[in-house]
């Protein structure tokens, strides 16, 4: 079932949780909410899901086009987990999961025997058989959240929805869960949107990420658009680590540092400044100049623990911090130690201007 | 007063071997003494003063104490006050306890200070609001008197301090509880399609359960033996409304010593089975605090 959220907006006394939200998530698919704390993801998910009402003003939130802002929570048909897990604390893991079921009006409510069946089946499921009979409290933090996913997919929801899932979790386990998420959902194919604050999990899990600032939707996009091509400062430096420089247009001319760029687009731009923006592993690091725009810097500290090197530099003029990132081999090759000097220059950039946006590749 | 149930587990035992921390043993022996004195002057003599005052001529005078009209009828009274104020402070109590904790609105904590002020107030001061109220010289007086309903020196007036003076005690023990606990369960529940109603029975009821039934024994305990609110509003009319705890003074104001302290007894046994019920819920609800803090078996992967 595909969800639309239309105009929607949420205040909470004097703060402003979500300005005029639209949204389209298609049926079928995976959406990462991703967002800062504060953001509003989270205020998001849970007009969605019908537990907060969003303010008055035709705001609209679509189910398979039709309205269901009037609809109470329990009859939304949706799946909720929450961050905490919120498993009852007093039940079972087989009644945890039942609950959905047994709770529903007489005429509706499966069988006994049915019901027993079909928390077996969540159970194989989330790979939990045999633990039933266990309480919330006798399980580990994954498997509590696993129950929570079970209970909430054994009312058979028509979107699932989740709460940071994997906030509670140590990294190890965080990992396993959310392929192991991302795998469930290509077999049951519920549309699901889930809450992150995390980009890796959103960018490794979704099949599209919706990123989100002060209440605004800043960009949507599959994770690979929103990584490659940010459609702001914001999305930019949220997503992963980045180095800025600044620059401004003068009579045409674009500079960023010292660095005079040859960009047709901003040829006719007004004066102004403007920002760019260059991720660790586009910065080429040498010990002699390449020419005489190149920058100097000072390295700080190293640290490697993977196929890349990470290079803390500080700028001789400025004093900035940069970020570069180097492979083992050059690294071996430029024999780096604390202290020593290094020329940097930026293979590519992505430059935020008035006019525009556009990457740059030297 | 009311306690709270320790839903946590004390702290480690000590190493062995003196910690720092760890005071000479004779200041261990000292406070130990101390309060063993204390707790021997303050607490065991009376009350084994008032099980011998109370046979001292025999079983038969003992039991012949509660065999006369005005006992029993003060029985009946007291009985019939806590069979009305319990229930309703635990309705009120628990709809005390769940909007302060599950909602948030203006003035919250002015009604979590209103909830202890009958802890704060003087039980006399209590009841004196009652015969203010409703007495004859009071505000409502006259027109109750006109349409001829007795509050004041009658039962309802009774009832109506007790319910006052023991209103905290089920609310007190919910509060703290019911707000560790948040409401994520109960939007869990709403989620998956309860109604309120199943959701308050289902969720709710069963996760403060054991907290309710100690407030609830506290509370009867405190509503059986109350004396001076009750004291005010009751007007000693005997065998009419006079309380246990009333006519345990009457009795000793006119010398019947044996049948005063039969009649004590009574509440003196009530206090011990208060106790006892009490340790009972406690251990309950320590043992499934017990299981709640489980530590989280390692992660099978």
């Amino acid at each position: 079932m595909s969800i639309e959220v239309r105009n929607i907006s949420k205040t909470f006394g004097n703060f402003s949780a979500l300005r005029n939200i639209s949204l389209n998530v298609p049926s079928g698919e995976l959406i990462a909410l991703l967002g800062p704390s504060g953001s509003g993801k989270t205020t998001l998910l849970r007009l969605i899901a019908g537990l907060e009402q969003p303010d008055a003003g035709g705001g609209q939130i679509l189910f398979h086009d039709e309205d269901v802002v009037d609809r109470r929570v329990g009859d939304r048909q949706v799946g909720f987990v929450f961050q905490h897990y919120a498993l009852f604390r007093h039940m079972t893991v087989l009644e945890n999961i039942a609950f959905g079921l047994r709770v529903r009006p007489r005429k509706l409510r499966p069988g006994k025997g049915e019901i027993r069946d079909r928390v077996r089946e969540l159970l194989r499921l989330v790979q939990l058989e045999g633990l039933e009979n266990r309480f919330p409290s006798q399980l580990s933090g994954g498997q509590r959240q696993r129950v929570a996913l079970a209970r909430a997919l054994a009312v058979e929801p028509k979107v699932l929805l989740l709460d940071e899932p994997f906030g509670a979790l140590d990294a190890k386990v965080r990992l396993e869960l959310r392929r192991w998420l991302r795998r469930l959902h290509d077999e049951i194919h519920v549309t699901s949107v889930f809450v992150t604050h995390d980009q890796e999990e959103a960018l490794e899990v979704a099949d599209q990420v919706v990123v989100m600032n002060q209440g605004t939707i800043e960009q949507v996009g599959t994770p690979q658009a929103v990584w490659d091509t940010p459609a702001n400062p914001f999305v930019y430096s949220f997503l992963g680590n980045v180095n800025l420089f600044h620059g401004r247009i003068h009579a045409g001319q674009t500079m960023v540092e010292n660095v005079r760029l040859c960009v047709p687009e901003l040829k006719g731009a007004a004066d102004q400044k403007v920002v760019a923006f260059v991720r660790p592993h586009e910065l080429e690091v040498s010990r002699t100049p390449y020419g005489p725009d190149d920058l100097q810097a000072q390295l700080r500290h190293v640290q490697g623990t993977g196929g890349l090197i990470r290079l803390q530099l500080e700028r001789l003029d400025t004093k900035e911090t940069i970020e570069a990132e180097v492979t083992r081999e050059q690294f071996r090759e430029l024999a780096l130690e604390p202290a020593d000097l290094v020329y940097i220059r930026p293979k590519a950039m992505r430059v935020f201007a008035e006019g525009g946006v556009l990457d740059y590749q030297i | 007063m009311a306690g709270t149930i320790a839903l946590r587990k004390g702290p480690a035992t000590a190493a062995p071997g003196r910690a720092a921390t760890t005071e000479q043993p004779w200041i261990k022996w000292l406070l130990v003494a101390v309060t063993l004195i204390f707790l021997t002057l303050f607490l065991f003599v009376p009350l084994l003063a008032v099980f011998t005052e109370a046979l001292r001529k025999g079983l038969g005078a003992y039991f012949a104490s509660f065999n006369e009209p005005a006992a029993l009828a003060a029985v009946k009274l007291t009985l019939i006050t806590a069979a009305i104020a319990v229930p309703l402070n635990l309705v009120f109590g628990l709809a005390a306890a769940w909007s302060i904790a599950k909602f948030n609105f203006r003035g919250k904590s002015l009604l979590i200070t209103l909830i202890d002020l009958p802890f704060a107030v003087s039980p006399v001061i209590s009841g004196l609001i009652y015969v203010l109220l409703f007495g004859l010289q009071g505000w409502l007086g006259p027109w109750l008197a006109e349409h001829d309903v007795k509050i004041i020196f009658a039962v309802p007036g009774i009832v109506l301090a007790t319910i006052f003076v023991t209103f905290p005690f089920v609310a007190r023990e919910l509060i703290p509880l019911m707000q560790e606990q948040g409401s994520e369960e109960e939007q869990a529940a709403l989620v998956l399609g309860a109604n309120g109603w199943q959701t308050f029975w289902r969720v709710t009821l069963p996760n403060v359960k054991w907290a309710l039934l100690y407030g609830v024994i506290l509370c009867n305990a405190r509503a059986m033996g109350e004396f001076g609110a009750v004291s005010v509003v009751s007007g000693h009319i005997r065998g009419k409304t006079n309380t246990i705890p009333l006519h345990v003074e009457i009795l000793y104001n006119e010398y019947h010593f044996v049948a005063a302290f039969a009649v004590a007894s009574l509440l003196a046994i009530l206090a011990l089975l208060t106790l006892v019920a009490k340790s009972l819920v406690e251990w309950k609800a320590r043992q499934q605090a017990n299981i709640d803090l489980e530590p989280i078996p390692a992660e099978e992967s």
